[in-house]
């Protein structure tokens, strides 16, 4: 099924497509055009006058241990929210499927938190993992010191995790719902007439029948984590303690606007960049193409 | 014993009423089929034997036990779906060592019995294949061996022949006859296709709008038809229907063109009823009609005809010699072969079927008393 509009005026169509690709130029291939010629120069923190140095930004980076140390926590926050979103959110999804009734109410309910904006999260998680009003105070009650993600990097992580997956899971969760709902039931009825029980077909036949979604899910939840976790960190951990949490957006952020590196900003926005298309296009190639079951 | 026993089973979704009180009693061993047109709750009544849909009223019986509250697996049931359900991601030998495996058998044990299977079914070279990678008769023979493999007591089939083109439906019947005279379980299969019904089946259970319309061997069901449904839906081509009146004498019927028809034995009915005779058994005679169609069906031609009160009437001609489009014949519905409806209701109008062959034989052949005014 093919399906396309046909214009009298060959000028039209891009008349029509015009508003869009003004604002994808000005706030996309512009900025990103600039960053790429920042990373090359070296920015004056107060303007006026740049000096092409070549590839010595990406030299002093790739050189710096806080750099490394910024790509590791990112991988970790990566890598973590993401497990932790899938799993929570494949739960969730096989949960609700079993009890297929509202299971469209629930679905809808279940999406908001995705709508909720990435600083209004932090907040409010700030507040349920305060150490002395939160969640965890009670634990402080009894061991005065338990729980302090001010002061504890692995503490300030896990409740960086916990928030990004919090939000991921909606998103993950509508997936997986969608995926286990084109499930033909005539599938779970074999299984259950072959002796399997619920847990039984969730195991062997849910969970397999899901790897497509399951991929496309990783590699989305891994770009997500990556670009978008800019608002959580700046509120809940600004980057801290100690760098414990500064991930890589953040640490763009802190380098260009508070330590005026303008130059060395560019440059790791760029890495971060590529690091982003590499992941798209293992999606596009290996992920879309290969993970159906015909 | 019957092997499977329905007793008073209803399935009702909302308001509608999909299975309405069946009793039914299949016998242990047979291949039971049950026919009807779409809608009539005919898988429904079977998904509730297999467990996959609750049960609102009544009891299902297997083997002797009340099965309503058991969940599939305890039921002894396999069933073969419509399409097939074959897992898309294990291969054939999975597909089929599935049951097994969730039954714990140990991989040598499992290995040995797919085998055994594959072989019955002329599936071996196909074991490492994937469902994606077969053709429908193959996936087909799979999803039948899915279903043999753990021996059951009952098979159940749920439209298994419907997604398979002509040629193969017939050859895939064969092989599930074979089958099951094979594995000697009772078989029960599900279809809305009268030539498979009568077929394959020992026991017929014919199905209309969540009841039973009439159950007993293809030969019973399809020589007397227990209700103007059961007649018009078993039969290809289907059975003549014509308006008619019985006279007040009881023993002739008068057909809307004035043409009388003499009864092999009075019925106690008077006015209105629905004449029915298949098209093998209209025979040549004094009958006016004129022919409108005629299909050629290889074997033999289809003559469609149009008696003279314009009533339509279909019969068998030799495919040699078919009359022509157009042409004027005479035909003759023999006594012996008339069915008598109550336009009504629908159910039959008794006519002593042993009676009227001692008379024909005894009035030397089944010779016709018809008349034309």
């Amino acid at each position: 099924m093919e399906r396309r509009a046909t214009f009298r005026s060959p000028l039209l169509p891009w008349l029509l497509v015009l508003p869009q690709l003004l604002i994808i130029f000005v706030f996309f291939y512009w900025p990103t055009g600039e960053a790429f010629h920042w990373a090359f120069t070296l920015e004056q923190p107060w303007g006026g006058g740049r000096q092409w140095v070549g590839w010595q930004n990406f030299q002093e980076i790739f050189s710096s241990s806080a750099y490394w140390s910024s790509v590791r926590v990112s991988l970790f926050y990566a890598f973590g929210t993401s497990a932790v979103a899938i799993f929570i959110a494949l739960l969730l999804a096989l949960f609700i499927d079993r009890e297929v009734r509202g299971s469209r109410g629930w679905g809808v309910a279940l999406i908001w938190p995705y709508a909720i904006a990435a600083p209004a999260i932090g907040m409010i998680f700030r507040f349920v993992f305060d150490p002395r009003a939160g969640v965890f105070s009670a634990l402080n009650a009894l061991w005065p010191g338990a729980w302090n993600p001010a002061l504890n990097g692995a503490h300030a992580m896990l409740m960086l995790i916990l928030a990004g997956a919090w939000q991921l899971v909606a998103y993950n969760f509508v997936f997986f719902l969608a995926g286990l709902q084109s499930i033909p039931r005539s599938l779970t009825e074999a299984a259950a007439m072959d002796g399997a029980g619920p847990m039984r077909r969730m195991r062997d036949l849910q969970v397999p029948l899901l790897a497509p979604t399951f991929f496309f899910l990783v590699v989305i939840n891994l770009t997500d984590s990556f670009t978008n976790s800019f608002g959580l960190v700046d509120i809940m951990t600004a980057g801290g303690p100690a760098r414990a949490t500064e991930i890589m957006v953040y640490k763009i952020y802190a380098d260009g606007f508070k330590g005026l590196d303008y130059s060395g900003a560019a440059a790791q926005s760029i890495v971060l960049m590529g690091l982003v298309i590499l992941l798209t296009v293992i999606q596009f190639r290996f992920v879309e193409r290969k993970m159906h079951y015909r | 014993m019957a092997a499977i026993e329905l007793t008073g089973v209803s399935k009702t979704y909302g308001t509608n009423m999909a299975v309405r009180e069946v009793d039914l009693a299949l016998p242990e061993g047979a291949f039971v089929v049950i026919l009807g047109p779409s809608g009539c709750g005919k898988s429904t009544l079977l998904r509730m034997v297999a467990g996959l849909e609750a049960i609102n009223a009544g009891e299902l019986r297997i083997g002797g036990a009340r099965m309503n509250e058991r969940e599939p697996k305890d039921r002894g049931c396999a069933m073969v779906f419509q399409n097939y359900a074959l897992y898309p991601h294990m291969s054939v030998a999975e597909n089929i060592g599935y049951p097994l495996k969730v039954a714990g058998l140990s991989r040598a044990e499992r290995k040995a019995r797919v085998a055994e299977v594959a072989g019955a079914l002329e599936l071996a070279p196909l074991l490492d294949r994937r469902p994606g990678q077969l053709s429908g008769g193959q996936r087909q023979r799979v999803a039948i061996g899915r279903a043999m493999v753990r021996h059951p007591k009952v098979f159940l089939f749920d439209e298994p022949l419907s997604n398979l083109d002509a040629k193969l439906r017939v050859q895939m019947r064969l092989e599930l006859r074979r089958l099951h005279e094979r594995l000697g379980a009772t078989s029960v299969l599900v279809t809305h296709d009268q030539q498979e019904a009568m077929t394959l089946a020992d026991h017929l259970v014919v199905m209309n709008a969540g009841r039973i319309e009439q159950q007993g061997t293809p030969r019973e069901v399809y020589a007397r038809p227990a209700s103007l449904f059961v007649a018009g839906f078993l039969g290809a081509p289907a059975m003549n229907l014509l308006p008619a009146e019985v006279l007040a004498s009881g023993d002739t019927v008068r057909l809307i063109d004035g043409t009388l028809l003499r009864l092999p034995e009075p019925v106690e009915r008077r006015g209105a009823v629905m004449l029915g005779i298949r098209p093998e058994h209209v025979a040549a005679g004094g009958l006016a009609a004129k022919v409108e169609m005629v299909e050629d069906l290889g074997a033999s031609a289809l003559v469609h005809a149009r008696l003279a009160g314009l009533a339509p009437l279909a019969f068998h001609s030799p495919a040699e010699a078919p009359p022509l489009r157009g042409a004027e014949v005479g035909l003759d519905l023999p006594p012996s072969r008339l069915h008598l409806f109550d336009p009504a209701g629908g159910a039959r109008l008794p006519l002593g079927v042993g009676q009227i062959r001692q008379r024909a034989r005894a009035e030397g052949g089944l010779s016709v008393t018809s008349a034309s005014l």
